[in-house]
């Protein structure tokens, strides 16, 4: 509770400094439309106008909190939370497609990490296209994932899962490698004096050890995953997902509509790697490796 | 009489290639370790007494003369379970219980599951931590913890004990505790131990051997028989006899810097 005074205080902050930008954002347009149909507006008629235009170049907090309440709860008590105004069902259709990219990019981290730890060949050949890939552009590379795909007849989730799991792959390699390799020379020397094998090596010391490095890892991933599930929902001008709320929003000048759409996947980030984190804190008090 | 040494190396060398050129971190050792002897290994840093007890664990392998380990080459006697080793740090898995801990080299080794409650129980007997098996590390003290990395060393029970500055870690009164007990150990289980230490009174108290070494190339400058009773309450270390052999241990160390500049 000691952390909520801070928090609120910065929240406030930002807010109060939004509905200056807005203020200052909106104005020429309130001016122009003013100035057609000729009147003079007062400096308060002017403020409440750059807060209630229907399409404003900076919304309003109020503004997008509404649309947000309108396109979720309210639509939830209306009985309709997946119909296609929703940004429910938006959102999970995002949803679906960041988590399947993130076991798929989990995993494969994992996978390559212990490769890369038991072998010098995969040490030395791996890691540098590891660093490589992520130095592509994400928006350069996945339409043509997603064209790619498309020609073998895959569309929908899976080109979109690809793309998050992409860049999800990259944070759990490198937090694996350094975590699989964290046991110190006392701590494997120990079992190579029990004559221990690779395996009960890894089992037993390697991959306990590596436990911090997976969940800071994994909290990256998330992020990354969520990133990725919505670029790939851009460049095919999807109709369903946030992203494509965002493009619809965008090519429509539906400003309110982007900046709901991009809290919304805020939001939904916050809670993901939140709920990582909870599952983090429990399973490292569990293994003593706590604090 | 006529048994064979536990331990025995011949003319012993070992040289690390580094960037800066070799270094010879043992040079001409020659040492025979007998069953049932309580031998310390004394030096200043960079003298070879870890590298030496690396050597018997196989650890570091010799590149000249030879070494045997109940009369096997290191790595057989490893296969063998000839040893157990216990580092400075205690090492214990945090998310083990210490009964867990205890039980890694049964597990590791392939121990049928049945005797694991039987073995761990014997050993948490033999340091004294009988009814601390389900704590977890982090509730036991430091001197506790050393005890119980004692104990998984002891689990399988190897004949020889190799200790690399087991107490280094620990305060002086709790050493002392843990120098008495580990005696108590030595006379209940008849093992033949190798302990490296870095105090005099610790060496002279503990052991039936004091190996002297130096630093530079490292080796072997004396080798003491000690003279104590098997019988050691801690106040032996006012006595006489005790006095006399830690100073020729002092004497012993100060020789092997004769011609150094430290």
């Amino acid at each position: 509770m000691r952390s909520l005074l801070p928090i609120l205080t910065v929240v406030t902050v930002l807010v109060a400094l939004w509905y200056v930008a807005a203020v200052g954002m909106n104005s020429k347009w309130a001016n122009d439309q003013a100035t057609r149909a000729g009147v003079e507006l007062s400096t308060s008629e002017l403020v409440v106008d750059t807060w209630s235009q229907d399409r404003p170049r900076l919304p309003a907090p109020h503004q997008v909190a509404a649309e947000l309440w309108k396109t979720t709860g309210a639509m939830v008590l209306k009985g309709k939370a997946m119909s296609k105004r929703s940004l429910i069902f938006h959102g999970w259709i995002t949803l679906s497609a960041t988590m399947l990219g993130f076991i798929i990019g989990t995993s494969a981290g994992i996978l390559l990490a212990v490769g890369i730890v038991h072998s010098r060949a995969m040490d030395m050949s791996v890691m540098p296209w590891a660093i490589a890939s992520q130095t592509i552009p994400i928006l350069a590379i996945a339409p043509m994932i997603i064209v790619v795909l498309n020609s073998i007849g895959m569309q929908g989730l899976i080109p979109k899962a690809m793309i998050s799991a992409y860049l999800s792959f990259f944070p759990v390699v490198v937090g694996m490698v350094k975590g699989l390799r964290s046991p110190t020379s006392d701590q494997l020397d120990l079992l190579r004096t029990y004559s221990a094998n690779i395996s009960a090596t890894f089992w037993r010391l390697r991959l306990p050890s590596s436990m911090p490095y997976l969940f800071t890892s994994l909290k990256i991933g998330m992020a990354a995953s969520l990133v990725g599930a919505i670029v790939g929902e851009l460049p095919t001008g999807a109709i369903r997902g946030l992203g494509a709320r965002m493009l619809t929003g965008s090519y429509y000048g539906q400003t309110i509509q982007i900046w709901s759409a991009l809290f919304a996947a805020a939001i939904l980030a916050a809670v993901m790697v939140g709920t990582i984190g909870m599952i983090e804190r429990a399973t490292l008090k569990r293994m003593g490796m706590g604090g | 009489m006529n048994q064979s040494p536990v331990i025995e190396a011949k003319n012993l060398d070992l040289t690390f290639e580094t960037n800066d050129g070799p270094v010879h971190a043992l040079t001409g050792v020659d040492l025979a370790i007998n069953k049932g002897d309580f031998v310390s290994f004394i030096g200043p840093s960079g003298c070879g007494k870890t590298t030496f007890l690396r050597v018997i664990a196989a650890l570091e392998h010799p590149t000249g003369g030879s070494i045997t380990v109940n009369d096997l080459s290191p790595d057989e006697a490893r296969r063998q379970r000839a040893y157990g080793y216990v580092f400075q740090a205690a090492g214990l898995y945090p998310w083990r219980t210490i009964r867990g801990n205890i039980q890694l080299p049964l597990e590791i080794m392939g121990f049928p599951k049945s005797e694991w409650q039987t073995q761990v129980d014997r050993v948490l007997d033999l340091v004294e931590l009988r009814g601390f098996g389900n704590k977890y590390p982090w509730q036991l003290s430091g001197g506790m913890q050393q005890r119980a990395s004692i104990a998984r060393a002891l689990a399988f029970d190897a004949d020889i004990l190799l200790m690399d500055e087991p107490f280094g870690a620990l305060d002086e009164i709790v050493r002392d505790h843990l120098n008495e007990q580990l005696l108590q150990l030595w006379a209940s289980t008849q093992k033949t131990i190798g302990f490296v230490t870095h105090s005099i009174p610790e060496a002279v108290y503990l052991s039936t051997k004091i190996v002297v070494m130096s630093p530079r190339p490292g080796r072997i400058t004396d080798v003491i028989e000690s003279t104590l009773p098997k019988e050691r309450p801690l106040d032996i270390r006012d006595s006489s006899e005790f006095l006399e052999i830690a100073q020729r241990v002092r004497e012993g160390l100060r020789a092997g810097h004769a011609y150094d500049d430290e």
